[in-house]
């Protein structure tokens, strides 16, 4: 079974993925593809299709439509999974383990199970569980258990690896801690899914993503591409000493597009150049801004925005 | 797969690591004190108390017909004891265990890997055995040492009848085990199941103690069937062609509904 670089064919692809419970659509139309290397996003609120994409994806659930592809095997055909099984960890929402099992214990138990796992004393390094090694899993924190079942989907040295909702329940702190985790294991060469509703976990991490909602993809990009922030529109507001009622002077800029005043500020958008253009023109009528604050639309306000339902009211 | 630098063949379809996973169970269930007490322990501390701190179960009986004339009462336990060793395994230890694992996810984890979830209740089915075997072991040298109850008179058929008594009862808690939600409600059916199928095996009435009519009844339940044999095999010095029957017919019918309708997954 000679396999090329597999440069040519992404690390995984998904089309037309359809899957139903009963008369519920979970994922409705899915497609996507991840390429070799990168750290690929999928977002989405509650609900969205997300879980049952990615358990698709390890064969832990039969499609109704579609296809799925890892590493050119269909993780849906029993020969197929086997090879899929070796090369795709995954770390599940919920899948504990026997509470009196070890983290060393576990992790060597489920090393025995791959052709060629990894050292379980390296991932214990890794994920910097070296003083919990004879600890019962009962016994560890939830930052801790998280940590295990990340070393448990690592253990089997995958192509591909399915992280789901890592960092639910851990403080701000592990947080950033694991995100290290997750660059550093992509840097070993690892093609690393990332399924979140954290916005600035995806912002922080994702090469790519798909925002998916009712089951269906209704955006996917880079998230600079997501929040326009690569795109030729800039908003920015300011505070100016005196009030300023007379916008002509600002909208006969060509670079301007709008200027409303918000309260105490005043807000502009315009093409790229418009904030050293506002600037300039004020600094020529004599005036200073007291202060000047530029508004990128975060990943937050596009995931807003793209699956906030009609009827459905936006509180924030 | 034609090549001749080909990864191995999948052949051996997601076994890799069986040897692991067993030893692994063989420790989790040591570091469970009930466990252990229950299936190791418990058969023999139950004849032994029988024994020594019930009276008159060690008087021999003169009012009873042949085979068993002379006997005592807790000589007639023995083979009973060894069912009940059978039927706490199966019922209340196996099913708990296994319906735990769907319910926190270990069996939809394992589906992830190489190994497939199978492969856990081979090594549960494995370790509970072993348990099943060192506590009758234990309880029949208690028995045959400390009590004086004579060995079988057919020790073939005694061979023979209690692993059709353990494939019966494993058979059952397969069945709950693979339908019940959760441990706590695996462990409520088992128990429910547990009392009557020692009250037709004979506990509270051993021997030729139990009425006729409740005798017949029993020989068709899986535990009174497995319970009847080893009496037969024991004492009676015949071939209970029916009761071994009756447990070969349970142990297929179970695991095949268990074969069914085991849920991998919640």
């Amino acid at each position: 079974m000679p396999r090329s670089a597999a440069a040519d064919t992404p690390a995984v692809r998904v089309t037309h993925l359809r899957k139903t419970y009963g008369t519920t659509v979970a994922v409705d139309d899915v497609s996507f593809d991840v390429a070799h290397g990168e750290i690929f996003g999928i977002l989405g609120p509650n609900g969205a299709g997300k879980t049952t994409t990615v358990e698709c994806l390890a064969g832990l659930r039969t499609v109704d439509g579609g296809t799925v592809r890892v590493l050119d095997h269909d993780p849906q055909d029993p020969t197929d999974a086997l090879i899929v099984r070796e090369r795709l960890g995954i770390q599940l929402q919920e899948s504990q383990l026997p509470a009196k099992l070890r983290v060393h214990e576990a992790l060597a138990l489920y090393a025995s199970f791959y052709k060629d796992p990894d050292d379980p004393d390296r991932l214990i390094t890794l994920l910097g569980l070296e003083d919990r090694r004879n600890t019962a899993f009962e016994a560890l924190s939830g930052g801790q258990k998280q940590r295990m079942s990340i070393a448990l989907a690592l253990i089997g040295k995958p192509k591909v690896a399915i992280l789901d909702e890592l960092t639910t329940g851990l403080d701000p702190h592990a947080r950033r801690e694991t995100w290290d985790l997750v660059e550093r294991v992509r840097d070993d060469g690892v093609t690393i899914i990332l399924v979140t509703h954290f916005m600035d976990e995806a912002e922080r991490l994702c090469d790519r993503l798909v925002v998916i909602d009712q089951g269906r993809v209704v955006a996917q990009g880079t998230p600079a591409e997501l929040t326009g922030a690569s795109g030729e529109h800039r908003t920015f507001r300011m505070r100016l000493p005196e009030p300023f009622t007379d916008h002509a002077p600002l909208t006969a800029l060509p670079s301007v597009t709008t200027v409303t005043q918000v309260g105490e500020e005043i807000e502009v958008t315009g093409t790229r150049t418009v904030l050293p253009d506002v600037i300039i023109a004020l600094h020529a009528l004599g005036i200073v801004p007291d202060e000047v604050r530029t508004r990128t639309r975060s990943l937050e306000d596009t995931f807003v925005a793209l699956v906030t339902h009609e009827g459905q009211e936006v509180t924030s | 797969m034609t090549s001749t630098v080909t990864a191995p063949a999948p052949a051996r379809g997601g076994m890799r690591g069986l040897s692991t996973l067993v030893r692994s169970e063989a420790r989790l269930f040591l570091r469970y004190p009930g466990n252990v007490f229950f299936v190791v322990a418990f058969p023999s501390v139950l004849l032994l108390g029988m024994g020594f701190i019930v009276p008159g179960m060690r008087e021999p009986l003169t009012d009873v017909p042949a085979p068993w004339l002379g006997l005592r009462v807790i000589d007639m336990f023995l083979p009973i004891i060894l069912c009940v060793s059978a039927a706490t395994a199966g019922l209340t230890s196996l099913p708990l265990i296994l319906a735990g694992y769907r319910e926190t996810g270990v069996l939809r984890r394992l589906s992830t890997t190489p190994m497939r979830p199978q492969g856990v209740l081979l090594a549960q089915v494995v370790v509970q055995l072993c348990g099943v075997v060192a506590g009758s072991v234990i309880a029949l040298l208690a028995a045959l040492l400390a009590v004086g109850t004579p060995g079988p008179e057919l020790p073939l058929v005694a061979v023979a009848a209690f692993p059709l008594s353990v494939t019966a009862m494993f058979s059952i808690g397969l069945v709950i085990g693979g339908l019940a939600p959760r441990a706590s409600s695996a462990s409520g059916i088992g128990m429910l199941l547990y009392f009557p199928m020692l009250f037709f095996a004979g506990l509270w009435t051993p021997g030729p103690l139990m009425p006729g009519t409740l005798q017949t009844i029993s020989s068709y339940t899986p535990l009174g069937a497995a319970s009847q044999a080893m009496t037969a095999a024991w004492f009676e010095g015949s071939v209970p062609w029916l009761q071994l029957g009756v447990m070969a017919a349970w142990s297929v019918v179970l695991f095949g509904v268990a074969t069914k309708t085991f849920r991998w997954s919640r």
